[in-house]
C-alpha cells in the first residue's frame, strides 16, 4: 500500500520544480505562468492525497478552489501578457521598467 | 501490487514531464509536456479515489487552462530564442534555490519520520452519499455554499478582466452602436408631425 509520505514526496519534488522553473526562465513570462501552474498543480496532490488519507473532503473541496484560482489567474495573466505584446512586441519580461516603480 | 506500479508509472511520469516542461526550448512542447504532466496527476488522484478533482483536473486544466497557453503562445508572434539567452547564466542561482528548497523539504519529511510533526487526525465525520461525486456535492452545496458562490465570483471577474484588457475598440465597422447617441436623440427632433391635403404629396 503507497502511503502518504510518497505522495507528499512527489508534490515536493514538483514544487521544487515549479520554482526551478521560475528561475531559469526569467525572461520568458509564458514558461514562468506554466511553472506557476506546476506549482499549484504540486499543492492540489497535496491537499488531495491528504485528504484522502485521513477521510476528510474539505482537502479536496480546497483542491477545487486552488483550481478555480488558477484558472482565473492564467486568464488574467495571459490577457496580460497579450496586451503588453501588442504595445512592445515582445514578452521580454527582465527589462519591464515602463512605469518606473 | 497493482497500485503500487501505477503510483510509481505515474509519478515518474508526472515529475519528468514537469522538469520536460520549465526545460524544454520551445514554448509549444512545454505546454505538451504540462498537459502530459496533468494527466498524470489526474491518474494519482484517481489512485487515491478523488474522482471527482481527477476529471475537473483534464477537463479545466487540459480543455481550458491548456488549451488556452498554446492558442497565446502560437497567436503570439515571439523570438524565442532570444528569450532563452539568460538560459545558462540563471542557471546556477536557480539550482541554489532549488537545492536549499529541497533540504528544508527534507528536514520536514525527517522531522514527520522521528514523528515531531503530527500530520493530523481524521476528523470521524459521517459523510452523506455513496460516491466520491455524492460527497463533494452534499459539502459543495451545503456547507461551503458561500466559498462555492464567491468562486463564481472570481471566474466572473477573471472574465471580465480578461475581456476588459484585451478588447480593442473598432471604429470602422458599419452600424456600430453608440449609446450616448442613441440615449440624447429626442423624439422632436427626430420626427416631424405634417397633415398633408388631399392630393397633395409630403416635402421632405
Amino acid at each position: 500500500m503507497i502511503g502518504i509520505e510518497h505522495y507528499i514526496v512527489v508534490s515536493s519534488i514538483l514544487f521544487v520544480l515549479g520554482v526551478l522553473g521560475i528561475f531559469l526562465n526569467r525572461k520568458n513570462i509564458i514558461v514562468i505562468l506554466m511553472a506557476i501552474e506546476l506549482i499549484l498543480l504540486s499543492v492540489n496532490i497535496n491537499l488531495v492525497a491528504f485528504s484522502a488519507f485521513l477521510g476528510d473532503l474539505t482537502g479536496q473541496i480546497f483542491a477545487m478552489f486552488v483550481l478555480t484560482v488558477a484558472a482565473g489567474e492564467a486568464a488574467i495573466g495571459l490577457a496580460i501578457l497579450v496586451i503588453y505584446f501588442r504595445s512592445r512586441g515582445t514578452i521580454a519580461v527582465d527589462d519591464v521598467n515602463r512605469m518606473k516603480g | 501490487m497493482l497500485q503500487i506500479i501505477a503510483f510509481y508509472l505515474f509519478a515518474a511520469l508526472v515529475i519528468a514531464s514537469g522538469a520536460m516542461t520549465i526545460m524544454s526550448r520551445n514554448p509549444v512542447h512545454s505546454v505538451l509536456w504540462l498537459i502530459l504532466a496533468f494527466f498524470n496527476a489526474a491518474g494519482l488522484m484517481v489512485l487515491v479515489g478523488a474522482e471527482f478533482i481527477a476529471m475537473l483536473l483534464v477537463i479545466v486544466y487540459v480543455g481550458a487552462v491548456a488549451v488556452l497557453f498554446l492558442f497565446v503562445v502560437m497567436m503570439l508572434n515571439i523570438d524565442f530564442a532570444e528569450l532563452r539567452a539568460g538560459f545558462v547564466k540563471n542557471a546556477p542561482l536557480g539550482l541554489v534555490i532549488a537545492l536549499v528548497l529541497v533540504c528544508e523539504l527534507v528536514l520536514g519529511l525527517g522531522a514527520y519520520r522521528a514523528g515531531i510533526i503530527e500530520l493530523g487526525t481524521p476528523s470521524g465525520e459521517v459523510l452523506l452519499g455513496e460516491t466520491n461525486i455524492a460527497q463533494i456535492g452534499e459539502l459543495l452545496y451545503g456547507r461551503y455554499l458561500f466559498l462555492f458562490e464567491s468562486a463564481g465570483i472570481i471566474l466572473l471577474v477573471a472574465m471580465i478582466g480578461a475581456i476588459v484588457l484585451t478588447h480593442r475598440e473598432q471604429r470602422s465597422v458599419r452600424g456600430h452602436q453608440n449609446i450616448a447617441k442613441q440615449n440624447a436623440r429626442r423624439p422632436e427632433e427626430a420626427t416631424e408631425l405634417k397633415q398633408p391635403g388631399i392630393g397633395q404629396g409630403v416635402e421632405l
